[in-house]
């Protein structure tokens, strides 16, 4: 009975939306955790493959991961998207941070317009998981990943599993959009108990690629993209053949009815693009300092081949994070491998080059794998050198020791680090020659605070203040305070306000009403006739008038 | 906690509906600006759409909206904000206005900035077009002095922590799918949306600000357009 108050085609429609609205919100959620800026260009002209009327750009890896994972499903009651974000230290350690869950549940809105106002309404959604992807405590520990740590997200679909995050997790609602088969809800589960792994610990080891990623984001947008690479291109020497991605794109071109909805016209056409060959999907060159290199962003085939000194690419990638430096003697070479070979669950292999590290990141849970959103560095096995004292019991003993171990050249302020003679650095020469022990840099450690009470506590840690009203008393339907000039508020019934409010929009005149003058139109133009018939019986009359006006 | 006041009567024509939001942040004087740009951005990212386009048949296509991440620099937090620097500017503009009126009012650093998003009602000679608010947002700032560093630094943090309970307490408002302008028809836009920008179309919008003086009266800067308003025929 459902399916027949919904025409076959809102169904196709909402089919189509529900589904791209998963793809696009995992875009949004992997994007908001590489650890950078994003930016996307607004423009006038619906371009028509930006579904919801937002710029969003797809990774195809992620679109591939994402429709891997739904095999041609939908979210569905009991069947949810779920896309989880976790942390995984140079250690190998990881730690469930988020899971994002768009779930669907029963009620239906059977009344709802689907090609008008579920559309906008997913769009008005995928606005706000921009929005919160920003606020939960991930995005700042994503934003210094790089060195120590990285983040990686796994999507699977089906049940939600959310032990993982540890105990008193916190959940953030991002919204929901009603539909006639359901209502699709988007929220967060993040894990709480990070509070001690706070960024200022990161901020002691900056990243050793601190500089490079200021480097991107001053960058001046180009003129046909600004952050985003708008191009892959294939390492030279990668073989890797990328599971294809789809020939034909689906287009999505919208035509809004102001007249009633149900005069939308909503089309969904299948474009077909010339996409790059498939290899051309799975690296992304990036120019740094004058060195290139490729790293793909599925775990399956990580690896890190330095092109020679010297040659730049013009795309601009992510900034490639990844701890310790080349090395430099020998460019082609590639760094530490991972001891693990293992056979990927994936069939495609890099010609050339190391196998990742398979069996820490990839672990096929029911045909879903783990993919890295930057790639990890995990395999840096010898620069991680003095960290491993073994496993730890809590990742927070973990990322205490990794802080003994040697940083590389292009650190802003390297702590501990016993010479600079050191010249098994990576480019030595570029590291700063003053070395200042952060320990006693007030403005990381800083000197114990005094016992007075300051204006900070007051004002910042009261959490009950709600602040008094607006100054209007009064809880009826006007909720502006609205106070004209020279006007007493005490005397009732009738200040100056209310008689203004109350006389503010006098009935208008039929005649001059704009709604009715569609209406009238037509009676004007029906009693047309009439008039011109009595107009010519005068006719004499009207053109004597018309002689003494001469 | 931030409040909401309703319409008693849910059903109400426009005029009589507008819902009021109000937000309360503690920052230190250099945070002001940042913080009102975060919040404001954030609303105003929910309340955009892509340029409309108006082919026949009553029927128009909505372009494309981009959208960037900033950093702010006082404060440990980043928040979303729309692709289109006219808007920016406007935006950066009127909290930079605000932020010079707090520091020349005198030591309370008490004040609100408003973000009113209204709605057209063209009348008929002698009668001057009316403003209908259908959505109005309030930040009240609190102007802190920090003695130190030290406390400086926890302020980051703590300012960072505030905001990012104001963005979700913002979201959750929009999620209620409540009252917006119907769409508009092309004769009509102009009374819904501000068509001025060149690759964004936000709902129309004004802002306006009140600093409160150390006597505790508001001393509201728009009061010679309120006149006017008011006075208007």
């Amino acid at each position: 009975a459902m399916d027949t108050d919904l025409s076959s085609q809102d169904r196709k429609d909402l089919d189509k939306f529900i589904k791209f609205f998963a793809l696009k919100t995992v875009q949004v959620i992997v994007q908001a955790r590489l650890g950078e800026k994003i930016c996307t260009r607004s423009s006038s002209s619906p371009t028509g493959s930006d579904w919801f009327n937002l710029a969003i750009k797809d990774i195809p890896e992620v679109t591939h991961e994402a429709k891997k994972a739904l095999a041609g499903q939908l979210p569905a009651v009991g069947r949810s998207m779920c896309v989880e974000i976790s942390l995984k230290t140079s250690e190998g350690d990881s730690m469930e941070l988020e899971i994002w869950c768009l779930e669907m549940n029963e009620k239906c809105d059977k009344e709802i317009k689907v090609s008008y106002t579920v559309y906008n309404r997913l769009s008005l959604l995928l606005k706000s998981l921009l929005a919160i992807t920003r606020v939960t405590p991930a995005y700042r520990l994503s934003r210094k990943q790089g060195h120590e740590y990285v983040i990686l997200y796994r999507i699977y679909f089906g049940e939600v599993q959310l032990s993982g995050l540890g105990e008193g997790f916190q959940t953030v609602r991002v919204g929901t959009v009603g539909t006639p088969v359901g209502t699709i809800t988007l929220s967060c589960a993040y894990r709480i108990n990070l509070a001690f792994m706070s960024t200022r610990q990161f901020e002691r080891t900056p990243p050793i690629m601190g500089i490079i990623i200021d480097h991107f984001v001053d960058r001046p947008y180009p003129s046909s993209s600004p952050m985003h690479p708008c191009n892959y291109r294939a390492g030279e020497d990668n073989g890797a053949v990328y599971p294809s991605v789809e020939d034909s794109q689906e287009v999505c071109t919208t035509s809004f009815s102001t007249s009633p909805p149900s005069q939308c016209v909503f089309t969904v056409t299948k474009a077909h693009f010339q996409t790059p060959p498939p290899v051309v999907t799975d690296t992304l060159k990036v120019p740094v300092m004058g060195l290139a290199f490729s790293h793909q962003l599925s775990s399956s085939r990580l690896s890190y081949q330095p092109a020679a000194l010297g040659v730049g690419s013009a795309d601009v990638g992510y900034p490639v994070l990844f701890a310790g430096g080349l090395n430099a003697a020998h460019p082609h070479q590639l760094i530490g491998p991972g001891k693990e070979g293992g056979v990927p669950p994936i069939p495609s292999q890099p010609a050339h080059g190391t196998q990742a590290d398979q069996e820490r990141m990839c672990t096929p849970l029911d045909g879903v794998h783990y993919s890295a959103a930057t790639p990890s560095s995990s395999e840096d096995t010898e620069t991680v050198s003095n960290s491993s004292e073994g496993k730890c019991g809590s990742p927070h003993d973990l990322l205490e020791t990794i802080f003994i171990r040697k940083v590389g050249a292009f650190v802003n302020k390297p702590i501990n680090q016993v010479t600079m003679a050191n010249l098994d650095i990576p480019f030595a020469m570029f590291a700063p020659k003053n070395v200042e022990l952060e320990d006693n840099d007030p403005m990381v450690n800083p000197p114990d605070s005094p016992e007075t009470e300051s204006p900070l506590q007051g004002s910042l840690h009261s959490e009950g203040s709600s602040g008094s009203s607006t100054g209007n008393t009064h809880d009826d339907f006007v909720m502006i305070d609205f106070k004209p000039a020279f006007s007493k508020d005490d005397i009732l019934p009738m200040d100056l306000g209310t008689f203004y409010r109350e006389f503010q929009n006098p009935p208008q005149l039929s005649s001059l009403s704009i709604d009715i003058g569609a209406q009238s139109m037509a009676e004007d133009l029906d009693s047309l006739p009439e008039k011109l018939a009595v107009h010519e019986k005068n006719v004499k009359e009207f053109d004597a008038f018309v002689e003494t006006l001469q | 906690p931030h409040r909401t006041r309703r319409d008693a009567q849910p059903g109400a024509a426009p005029t009589m509906n507008c819902r009021a939001e109000v937000l309360e942040v503690s920052v230190e004087g250099r945070q002001v600006e940042e913080a009102m740009l975060a919040v404001l951005h954030t609303v105003l990212l929910h309340r955009s759409t892509g340029k409309f386009h108006y082919k026949k048949e009553g029927t128009y296509s909505i372009g494309t909206v981009g959208t960037q991440d900033v950093d702010c620099d006082f404060i440990d937090f980043a928040y979303v904000r729309v692709s289109s620097e006219e808007l920016d500017r406007a935006l950066r503009k009127a909290v930079g206005e605000f932020k010079d009126a707090l520091r020349s009012s005198g030591s309370d650093g008490m004040g609100q900035i408003s973000l009113e998003f209204y709605q057209k009602k063209k009348s008929r000679w002698p009668f001057s077009d009316e403003c209908i608010p259908w959505e109005l947002w309030t930040i009240k700032v609190n102007v802190v002095n920090l003695a130190n560093e030290q406390e400086r630094q926890i302020c980051r943090e703590k300012v960072g922590e505030k905001l990012c309970e104001k963005i979700i307490n913002i979201v959750e408002v929009m999620n209620r799918h409540e009252y917006l302008p119907k769409m508009p028809t092309q004769s009509e836009v102009d009374n819904v949306f501000d068509t001025s920008l060149k690759d964004v179309q936000p709902y129309l919008y004004k802002i306006s600000y009140q600093i409160t003086d150390s006597l505790g009266t508001s001393v509201t800067t728009t009061m010679r357009r309120l006149i006017k308003d008011t006075l208007a025929l």
